[in-house]
This record gives C-alpha cells, structure tokens and sequence, in this order.
C-alpha cells in the first residue's frame, strides 16, 4: 500500500503549516516523519489519515485519489499520542469497538480481540478498564484497537511521546518487531531523532512546513543534505569552518600539521562519554566557537585529558562534513556567521561557491565563475 | 468560636428550611391520615398532580433531547453567534418565571399572529396544556446544558476522533463513545430539570388561565386551595410536593460521588 502526497498545502490562519510537500512513501515498509515540534509532520500525518484537510494537492493511497474520502472509510488505522482510550469500555470492548460497529458476529470479534490481545501481550487484561493499565499498555492497547480493522496503513502520530524513556525504548523495539511480522504499511510520526532512525526503513526529515530530506536512515545520517538535517540527526559542532560530528574528531596531544590548535576549557563526564570543549587558539572568550569532541571516557583518560591542557584537533578520515558557515551547531541558522544578503543579488568578484551558505529553506545559490546569484531572503555570506 | 459558628448554622438553616417544611408535614397530619386520603382523592388534586406530571415528563423530554444537541453545539462546533446564543441559554435561569410567562402570552395568546394562526390549526397554546409545556420546559432550559457542557469540554473529542477513525458514523460516535462519556452529567442535569419542572409555578400561573379541574397544575392547586380556606388540601398536596424534591435530591446525591469518582 503506497502513498503518494503530491502538491498538499495546509495553513492555520497565517501560520503555513506545510508547504508544497510531495512525497512517496513505500508499501510495507515503517516510514517515519522526523522533525521538531511545529514543523508541520503531525499535520501531514492527519491529512494522510483524513482527520484534517489539506487546503490543495491531493492524496492518493496505492493509486486511488483518497482526497475526497472521509476518514472513516479510509481504513486506516490511527494510534494518537494521549492514546485516546474510551474510557468507558473494558481493554477487550476497546480492541473491538471497529468490529463492533462494523455489526460483525460476536464470536467473530471475540476471537479477533482475543488473538490481538496476545500479540500485544495485554491477553490478562481483556476485562480491565483502561484506566487501570499503565501508559505503555494503554498505547499497546490502543495498537490492537487500530490493527484490528485490519488497516491497510498504519498511522502512529508521536505513538511513544507520552511515556517514560525506558519504556519508549521497549516499545520501539517491540514495535519493529511486530511490523516484522505483520507487515502492514507504516508511517509514524517523531521528533526523536533516536526513535527514527532505530525503527524506521525510511526516514523523512521536515522542518517548518518541508521536506528537507528523504531517505534510509543510514544515508540520511552520512549524508545530510544540509546543515539542517545534520543537526538534527545527531549533536554537531564547528571545525575550520566545517559542520562536523563531535565524535568525528581526532584529538592529539602533540602538534600535527594541519591540526587546529586549541585549550580544554571544559570536560565533563556523561556515562561512558566524555565531552571536551576545546577552545581554539585566539577565538573569543565567550565560547562560541568552541569545538565540541566526544571520545570515550576510556579514551580520554589514557590520553590523559585534563582542562587547561593544549590539544590538536583534526577531523577522522572519511567523516561527514558540511561548510559550516550560517548555521550553528544546533542546526539553525547563526546570523553572525556572515552578512545576510537580499534576494536576487549579485555578488561579484573573487568569491567562490564555498563562500556562500544557506538557511536551509530559503536560499538557493547560482554559481557561475566569478559570480554568485542569491535567491531567497535567507543567504549569508560566510 | 466553633460553637457560634455551629450554632449560627443550625438556627440559619432551621429557620429557613427544616422549620416550616417540618410545620408543613405537621398541619398535613393533623386531620389524621382520613383527612390526608380526603385531600389526595379529592378531583382537583388529582387533576393538578396528573397535569404537573404530564408536563414535567415533556419539559425532561424535551430539554434531554435539546439540551445534549445544544450542548455539543456549543462545545464541539464553532460559528457566529455563539457567545450571544449562551447567555441566551441562560436568560431562563436569571428572569423570573412570571416575565417568562408574559413574554409567552405576548406571543401565544389566541390574539396574537402566531396564537391565532396555530388556534386556526386546531392547537390551543395558552390557556391549555401545550402552554403550561412550554413555559415549564422554558424555565428548566438551561439545567442539562450547564451540567452537559462541563463535562464535554473536559473530555476533549480524542476519542471520538479515535471512533472516526475506527470507521464509526457520527450516530455511531455519537451513541457509543460521546454518550457515555457524559452520562452521568445527563443524569444529573435530567433529576434537576424534574425537580425544577414539578415545582414550576409563576410562568404557568400566567399561561395557564388557572382554570380549576383544567389547567390548574400541583402548584396552583395549593395556592388556590389555601386561599379558598381549605389548608389540609393545600398542606399534604405540598407534602407530596415535598417528598418527591426530596426524591430527587437524593437521587442526585447517591449520583453525586459516582460521578466525582468517573472524573477522578
């Protein structure tokens, strides 16, 4: 059962919720919609479900425009993220309720509610209200509730938001799980760079309203596409001037050609983790261009890293990189970074395409020998 | 200074309530239990008291029904006017009955446009039955409203956006997952419209003509018959009055808890 977003834009009043999203996602596979709180990937879960409306562009579920169909012949199973049990109606009553209203024989629902019941393994419960489950069970039960129409999607919107991080951390694992064994298209949305990339097939960045990227969680990690993606994905820090992983620094104690130099200025200890704010020589005091190095607590203390001490820094071969300028390691655009440029400005002279960076979203950049055009409102200049 | 306060309590409390329904149930007895089987037999009060119920059972009707429409109006749709339609809902409450009871003739009476052209019809609103429904069911309006709206907005409509995606109608929805979920409210606001109901008496006075044997309901049997010097009548038809609020209010206090208990 694939899916086919094609053109799909959605405004609450001003606020421009998505913007031109086209996108397809595979038959059979979990696909998740990753980005922060606000950047439109809830929004974009309900119109595939048809619990909002898209104000244009269309969805079609395996070739057949669904658009115009209201949600509840859609048949799509849908999991919120406060669970929304009813209330009323015992663990067995709420797996039922979409046989039950479909008017099938008793013992029919009876034994679909039983055979869910244990795949979610809540088959103890069946006559408990809900109110005396624990969250995570609520959340399995309301799984069941939405296989049980036998749904030929799957829509989970921040399905684990709710829960402590053990049991999100369970239930993720038991969710891939049960995927592997049922198989039904799956899309689920996330803000938790973590969850995505452990339990999805196929990862789907949106940030404010767009698509920033698509792709296998493994070549989105590699290979961000831009700074954006990179920051959201995992912690980044600045090295020369480039957008690099803190654990895909090289630290030595001696001087190495081509090494940035610098002082610990901080370490701190984080589980088996050990993070280095290292300060380059002649940078400001304020630490904002400190580079930040993850290494092993192990690590570290054979190398015997204290604060105060004078490191080199190089990045690892062979890792993932982006010109720095525009962005701070947080993934968002850093104005000071260089002087914001107007839309369709030319900017002549000795520059080359490395001196130029965008904000993500609204700044492309012609590049012709000698020459750079800026569109967008968004362009610095590194 | 406890003491005071009790004391204060007990005297403020009897003076007002427990005293006069206590010398209500005393005069009641007073002509022995044939006295109280001749003013319960007697036609006017059996007449009254079929009237109130006739009408009590149309007002709950009615406000049940209206009342759960209008409140999921007003919780979960939005459109214009709605500010101005609340406080509407809950003029009823705040004029007194008697001004209701004008403001209907003013509309229904056999000289106006509207009570003329439904008396051509074949109805007779004022002066009869279908007039005394009306203005009870328009003094009890806003009871199941003010009891349903609370406990909708409360629940939020997550699970009955959760039935839609299940597959489920509106009316599917709306009798599976919104219903019970604001049952106990309903419950709660029907005993007080019966109890608001059974005791309506100032806009049925006005509507109803006060006619003896045809429009006088319960409460306008005990006025007329203590004015026409015969109390036993007018006593033990309040002391069914009052056995039956009584009724109702311990309906709604056995319901009370449960319903604490649901939101807990």
């Amino acid at each position: 059962m694939s899916i086919d977003i094609r053109g799909v834009n959605k405004s609450f009043g001003d606020f421009a919720a998505l913007t031109d999203i086209n996108l397809a996602i595979p038959s059979g596979k979990i696909t998740a919609l990753l980005g922060p709180s606000g950047g439109g990937k809830t929004t974009l879960l309900r119109i595939v479900a048809g619990l909002e409306n898209a104000d244009s562009g269309t969805v079609s579920i395996e070739g057949a425009d669904t658009t115009n169909v209201p949600a509840r012949k859609r048949n799509i199973g849908f999991v919120f993220q406060h669970y929304a049990v009813f209330k009323h109606l015992t663990v067995a009553g709420n797996v039922g309720f979409g046989l039950s209203i479909r008017h099938r024989p008793k013992d029919e629902i009876a034994a679909k509610v039983n055979e869910l019941l244990e795949l979610v393994h809540l088959e103890q419960f069946a006559d408990r209200l809900p109110s005396q489950l624990s969250g995570g069970q609520r959340q399995r039960m309301a799984l069941a509730r939405a296989l049980a129409i036998q749904p030929a999607l799957l829509l989970l919107d921040e399905p684990f938001g709710a829960l402590d991080a053990k049991v999100r951390k369970e239930l993720r694992e038991w969710l891939r799980e049960l995927h592997d064994k049922m198989h039904v298209t799956t899309v689920f949305v996330t803000h938790d760079q973590e969850e995505a990339l452990e339990v999805a097939d196929n990862v789907v960045v949106i940030n404010s309203g767009t698509v920033e990227q698509v792709g296998p969680p493994a070549t989105l990690y590699d290979e961000p596409a831009s700074p954006f993606v990179m920051g959201f994905l995992g912690e980044v820090t600045t090295l020369g001037g480039q957008l690099i992983r803190p654990h895909d620094i090289v630290i030595h104690t001696d001087p190495r050609p081509g090494a940035l130099a610098g002082t610990i200025v901080r370490a701190q200890r984080v589980g088996f983790e050990a993070r280095l704010h290292v300060r380059p020589e002649g940078a400001a005091a304020d630490g904002s261009s400190d580079v930040l190095v993850n290494l092993t607590r192990t690590f570290a203390r054979s190398l015997g890293l204290h604060e105060g001490e004078q490191v080199w820094l190089e990045p690892e071969d062979g890792a993932t990189t982006l010109p720095a300028a525009g962005v701070s390691a947080s993934g968002r655009p850093a104005p000071v970074l260089g002087s914001p440029r107007r839309e369709g400005e030319d900017v002549a002279g000795s520059l080359t395409s490395k001196d130029v960076a965008g904000s993500l979203t609204d700044c492309r950049c012609d590049y012709a020998p000698g020459s750079v055009r800026l569109h967008g409102s968004g362009c610095w200049l590194a | 200074m406890k003491w005071a306060l009790r004391i204060f309590v007990i005297l403020y409390v009897g003076l007002l309530v427990i005293w006069p329904v206590y010398l209500v149930g005393q005069r009641t007895f007073e002509g022995g239990w044939s006295g109280i089987v001749t003013a319960l037999t007697s036609p006017e009060v059996l007449h009254g008291l079929r009237l109130t119920l006739v009408a009590t059972f149309w007002s709950v009707l009615f406000n049940l029904v209206f009342g759960v429409g209008i409140s999921l109006l007003l919780v979960r749709k939005e459109f214009r006017g709605k500010g101005v339609l609340s406080v509407l809902l809950d003029l009823p409450m705040s004029v007194s009955p008697v001004v209701v009871g004008l403001a209907l003739m003013l509309v229904y009476a056999p000289d106006t446009v509207v009570g003329r052209f439904l008396y051509g019809a074949g109805y007779q609103i004022i002066f009869a039955t279908p007039g005394i429904v009306l203005a009870t069911t328009f003094v009890a309006l806003p009871l199941v409203i003010r009891e349903v709206v609370p406990v909708l907005q409360e629940i939020g409509d997550d699970q009955e956006v959760a039935a839609q995606s299940l597959g489920a109608t509106p009316w599917q929805s709306f009798w599976r997952v919104t219903l019970p979920g604001i049952k106990w409210a309903v419950i709660y606001g029907v005993v007080l419209t019966l109890a608001r109901s059974l005791g309506e008496f100032g806009a049925v006075k006005v509507v109803s003509g006060n006619v003896s044997l045809q429009t006088q309901t319960a409460t306008l049997v005990v006025q007329d018959t203590y004015q026409n010097f015969q109390p036993e009548t007018a006593y033990t038809l309040s002391l069914v009055l009052i056995i039956l609020a009584i009724a109702c209010i311990t309906v709604v206090s056995i319901l009370r808890p449960r319903k604490a208990r649901k939101a807990a």
